[in-house]
């Protein structure tokens, strides 16, 4: 099926930038109408992908970040977090519960997040060139007026 | 992002306001664990009521905080866990500790 609205946005990994791709992914998906729950799961998932590659990507330098939304006629919203930077080597690995490499004040719990908030999460990383994440979520169709 | 903090006898309470992301946590980190170290109080309440977004790095600022507490021979309570945010505790397997406010319950 054919996305039939799409966003682009490549921004610099600055911390600052958590919050702008979390706003501007809810005005996005508003024209889909989506209940208060799913987009505050979807605003969850994007700041955890936006922030991992904010600070796992590029630890000692900033990098491109391009956030890419697909919103289909079905309801599928498509999230999609890309970096340039230092990608990861394993991927299962690190997408386990609790795993992390941040330190004391990371819980190693994004990407369980990220699959508890939508309803599919896929990784491609290659050590040294990047990361892409790429998750799915179904927002409930309304009729126009209900609810 | 806002701390308010406030003293009731033993207990620091921390009133977090706004978005808790990586962004926003780092200064809210510092101004808690100032207020804990200086004012040596033996329960330090996180207050999360007035919260309007929260990722896994207020999972990471919970569990770094009960560390704190507790190499003082201190704990921590959870005030104002909205559904969501319980969920994410949840997954972090921090409902097994002692956390929860026992006056308030579960919500
Ligand atoms: N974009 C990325 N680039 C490089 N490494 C990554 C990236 N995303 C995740 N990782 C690796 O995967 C690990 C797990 O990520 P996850 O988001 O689950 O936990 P965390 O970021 O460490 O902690 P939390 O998200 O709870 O603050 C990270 O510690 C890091 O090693
Ligand atoms: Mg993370």
């Amino acid at each position: 099926m054919k996305a039939m609205n799409e966003l682009r946005l490549t921004f610099p990994s600055r911390s600052a930038n958590e919050g702008f791709a979390r706003a501007a992914v809810a005005a996005f998906v508003a024209q889909l109408d989506p209940a208060v729950d799913e987009l505050a799961d979807l605003r969850t998932a994007v700041s955890e992908a936006v922030t991992n590659a904010i600070v796992h990507a590029y630890p000692n330098e900033l990098g491109p970040v391009t956030l890419t939304v697909r919103l289909y006629e079905n309801g599928r919203v498509c999230l999609q977090v890309r970096d340039r930077g230092r990608g990861i080597e394993d991927v299962e690995k690190a997408m386990e519960p609790l795993f992390t490499t941040g330190g004391e004040e990371r819980s190693g719990l994004g990407f369980s997040v990220m699959q508890s908030f939508t309803d599919r999460v896929r990784v491609r990383s290659t050590p040294g060139k990047g990361t892409t994440v790429t998750m799915d979520k179904y927002i409930a169709l309304r009729v126009k007026g209900q609810r | 992002m806002q701390v308010n903090l406030t003293r009731e006898g033993d207990t620091l309470i921390a009133a977090i306001s706004g978005e808790l992301d990586h962004h926003t946590a780092a200064a809210m980190r510092q101004q808690i664990d100032t207020a804990a170290l200086s004012c040596r109080c033996r329960v330090l309440r996180l207050d999360f009521s007035a919260l309007t977004f929260m990722d896994s790095s207020g999972i990471g600022l919970i569990m770094g905080r009960y560390r704190l507490m507790q190499s003082m021979g201190g704990c921590v309570q959870l005030q104002g866990v909205s559904g969501r945010l319980e969920r994410m505790i949840r997954l972090a397997g921090l409902d097994k500790l002692p956390i929860w406010n026992t006056q308030e319950g579960k919500e």
